[in-house]
């Protein structure tokens, strides 16, 4: 069964083209990272996704129907990107008032357990840090007792122990049979809590597929070498590399395996000097994968009226 | 209606003290500063009225569209924090949702109407109950506008500017309907105060003189306003919730 369905989605708001054509698709069950740097559409996608947002084209179905209609009959539970909690209510009665409005909710001190509030319950909700609030968040949207949970971006307020015990209550709520899809720009949070990541950027789906995969594609170093006569192709066979290009005298491999590269690098190229092995941060990564690399990537030559 | 969601909306709203009893308590304070010392005036500058009675309606008018919209103030603050958001992905329907804004400003206003009734009878105003019942639901159905206001207001604007739109709508209602002092009979003034909701509120004081104090042109006065007003509002909402 297909728990999210999407074709062609556009939306922009003005002179911002956020989303520019993307299909989803996503089998109930599926625990989906929905990947990218700040601005990548993702929000945007996940509002659409929702029915928060109307596409400006393109068709969304969720579990067969129109967005609304699932939200409707309670299969969804969302954490919005931003968001605070209204006031004047304790954590307690926050989430039982939400829960009041599911047909079949979780119980509340089961929310409030799993999301690590219990003993924070009586507290009011205005009381709260950052990042008890991002509990009470993910609280909120998992007492809708939901078959789809949409996070977007759910650890950022997070401190190292609440996103331990969010990750361990996710991966439990995954092991139930749930749809899950986040949104996140850490690699390291698709790769061990996804089974699949869908990456975008600038308002495209740039790679789709299982979280290795995606790693590979990604998680890559870049080897910089000044090595004048080196054969590209010969390159690019080279154990370690994934591409391989020149600019001038400088040569630039991609490796998804960056210590056998240089190793064999410098066994059949002793000559190569000026070398740097350098992490691809997930931007320039995307960058790289959309094919806009090229412009932002760093000259290594002064701009031409500086020469002059 | 969910009972749950619409008990937690009210809890709130009490728990908000210093809201709740600054706007049950000024328009008392106020109608005892001003009604106490004209107590003795039983006909109100050509109104037929007494001075307390007049007064009592008056800040009834004040106090009750200050209740109306403040639940534009609520909506403007549940916005601010995106939680209108996270109840558009629950199943509470539009509906509901405005629903539990109205009830809850409703009986607001009702408390302010008791309290204000209350601090009238302990000045001398009296009539038959029947005149009682029949004033409270003009009051009620003067204030329909009010409320549709609120929404507008909370889905325009945003909580910081929001209090001054709010009390400078209920002054500017409040001075040129009537609230403060009687209209003189003829004029701008009263032509203009005709036209708005606020005087057709502070008319509803009337009903103890055994007249009908609405009249056809009060019915239409508030009919055209609601009507506007809920067409505003659906329009500032849609626009709001980026569904135009």
């Amino acid at each position: 069964m297909t728990a999210i369905e999407a074709s062609g989605l556009r939306k922009s708001y003005g002179d911002v083209h956020a989303v520019r054509g993307i299909d989803i698709s996503i089998a109930a069950g599926e625990t989906v990272a929905l990947l990218g740097p700040n601005g990548a559409g993702k929000s945007t996608t996940i509002d659409m996704l929702l029915g928060l947002a109307d596409p400006d084209s393109g068709e969304v179905s969720v579990f067969g129907g129109p967005p609304t209609a699932a939200v409707d009959a309670g299969f969804v539970g969302a954490m919005l990107q931003t968001g605070a909690l209204i006031r004047d209510l304790s954590v307690r009665e926050l989430v039982s008032m939400v829960a009041s409005l599911y047909p079949s909710p979780l119980p509340v001190d089961e929310a409030l357990e799993l999301t690590g509030m219990s003993a924070l319950a009586d507290h009011r909700t205005q009381k709260l840090s950052g990042g008890e609030t991002q509990r009470v968040r993910f609280a909120v949207a998992i007492v809708a007792n939901p078959k789809l949970l949409v996070l977007d971006e759910p650890t950022v307020a997070m401190d190292v122990e609440g996103r331990r015990s969010f990750w361990a209550t996710m991966r439990s709520l995954a092991s139930e049979g749930r749809t899950i899809l986040f949104a996140t720009h850490y690699l390291e949070e698709a790769d061990a809590y996804a089974d699949r990541a869908i990456l975008m950027a600038h308002g495209r789906i740039v790679a789709d597929g299982p979280t290795n995969e995606i790693k590979a594609k990604v998680g890559t170093r870049t080897i910089r070498a000044t090595l004048p006569d080196a054969d590209l192709d010969a390159l690019r066979l080279l154990p370690g590399v994934s591409s391989a290009e020149r600019r001038g005298e400088a040569i630039a491999l991609s490796c998804a395996d960056s210590d056998a590269a240089i190793r064999a690098l410098l066994a059949e190229h002793s000559q190569a000097r000026d070398i740097e092995i350098v992490a691809a941060g997930l931007e320039q990564a995307f960058l790289e994968l959309t094919g806009d690399g090229a412009h932002s990537e760093p000259s290594a030559v002064p701009p031409a009226e500086a020469v002059t | 209606m969910n009972s749950r969601y619409l008990r937690y909306e009210l809890l709130r709203t009490v728990r908000n003290r210093r809201f709740f009893f600054l706007s049950l308590g000024f328009p008392l304070a106020l109608y005892f500063l001003i009604a106490e010392s004209a107590k003795s005036v039983h006909r109100l500058a050509g109104t037929g009225l007494s001075a307390p009675t007049y007064f009592m309606v008056g800040l009834i008018s004040f106090g009750t569209m200050g209740a109306m919209l403040s639940c534009g103030v609520r909506i403007a603050a549940e916005r601010a924090v995106g939680w209108n958001r996270q109840l558009r992905i629950s199943p509470l329907t539009t509906r509901a949702y405005f629903r539990a804004k109205l009830i809850t400003a409703y009986l607001m206003a009702i408390l302010s109407i008791a309290a204000l009734y209350a601090a009238g009878l302990s000045l001398g105003v009296s009539m038959p109950l029947h005149d009682w019942v029949q004033m409270t639901l003009l009051i009620l159905v003067c204030l329909v506008p009010f409320a549709a206001l609120g929404i507008v207001m909370g889905h325009m604007l945003m909580p910081e500017s929001i209090g001054p739109a709010m009390g400078g709508s209920v002054a500017l209602f409040a001075f040129l309907g009537g609230s403060w002092f009687p209209l003189s009979s003829h004029g701008v003034l009263n032509d203009v105060g005709q036209l708005l909701p606020s005087y057709w509120l502070v008319q509803s004081a009337h009903v103890s003189l055994g007249a009908h104090p609405m009249g056809t042109k009060g019915w239409i006065v508030i009919a055209v306003w609601t009507a506007v007003l809920v067409v505003l509002a659906r329009s500032a909402y849609r626009r709001d919730t980026g569904r135009v």
